[in-house]
């Protein structure tokens, strides 16, 4: 896949960053507002269909490391069960952390909310992981084949650039 | 013949439905508050949850939530299986 114009560059250089952080405040923020890990995953994984469809496939396996986001997709998957798990004496998915205090605030690094906020961002985590893979995945596996007429490369999709 | 089927068909069906209608209750106004009171009450005192939303979803329907997490890793090994390199030389 070519690079886009310059004016598609140049949005993705401003605008990709923004739509990281404001994926990351969706998941940190999901047990409160609107939204939570699966959305806020897909925000931020959004990033990286922007940087294939703007740089095009160099500058995107530049980024795109396939065992960072296997990576972050075991641990969300794992987390998520162990946070599941913490509440055992009691049930499955239970809020242990939050409850013995009787919702107060353990301390600056536990939030308030226990074990909610932080299978929030486990289930983040392993959307951010999931898609980002599916991307790469999906895109790794266009192979060029010769037609015979010029360069050659699979029907509307251009992978000279690899 | 066919044509006059379907437009009794049709008519039956539109009654039924209007039948079906006429015993909704109205919105807002479920016959049996017994959960919804139950979550709404006990969010923040038993969950510790100021969402109740949050606590639905990843409390008292936790298991939802999994099932909603093994639904998207099982799509990823399936795109795995079917794209990777790997199988394509067998």
């Amino acid at each position: 896949m070519k690079p886009l114009s310059v004016i598609v560059t140049s949005i993705c250089d401003v605008f990709a960053w923004f739509m990281i952080v404001f994926g990351v405040y969706v998941i940190n923020n999901g047990h409160n507002t609107p939204g939570g890990g699966f959305q806020g995953g897909a925000i931020v994984a959004t990033f990286l269909s922007f940087m294939l469809v703007a740089y095009g496939g160099k500058r995107f396996f530049a980024w795109a490391r396939a065992g960072v986001y296997g990576f972050l997709e075991f641990v969300g998957l794992a987390a998520f069960f162990v946070f599941g798990c913490f509440g055992f004496p009691r049930s499955f998915f239970f809020n242990s952390l939050a409850i013995p205090l009787g919702g107060q605030v353990l301390s600056e690094w536990i939030p308030y909310c226990g074990t909610i906020s932080l299978m929030n961002v486990a289930v983040g985590f392993e959307v951010v992981g999931a898609l980002s893979l599916v991307v790469i995945e999906m895109y790794e596996s266009i192979h060029m084949i010769d037609t015979g007429a010029g360069m050659g490369g699979e029907r509307g999709h251009d992978r000279f650039d690899r | 013949m066919k044509k006059t089927v379907f437009i009794m068909a049709a008519i039956v069906l539109a009654g039924l439905l209007c039948g079906m209608f006429e015993d909704i209750h109205p919105f807002g106004l479920p016959n049996n508050t017994l959960m919804d009171d139950y979550f709404l009450r006990h969010a923040l005192s038993d969950r510790s949850a100021q969402n109740v939303v949050t606590s639905l979803v990843f409390d008292f329907r936790g298991f939802d939530t999994l099932g909603e997490a093994a639904v998207l890793f099982t799509a990823l090994s399936s795109i795995g299986a079917l794209f990777r390199d790997g199988g394509k030389k067998e």
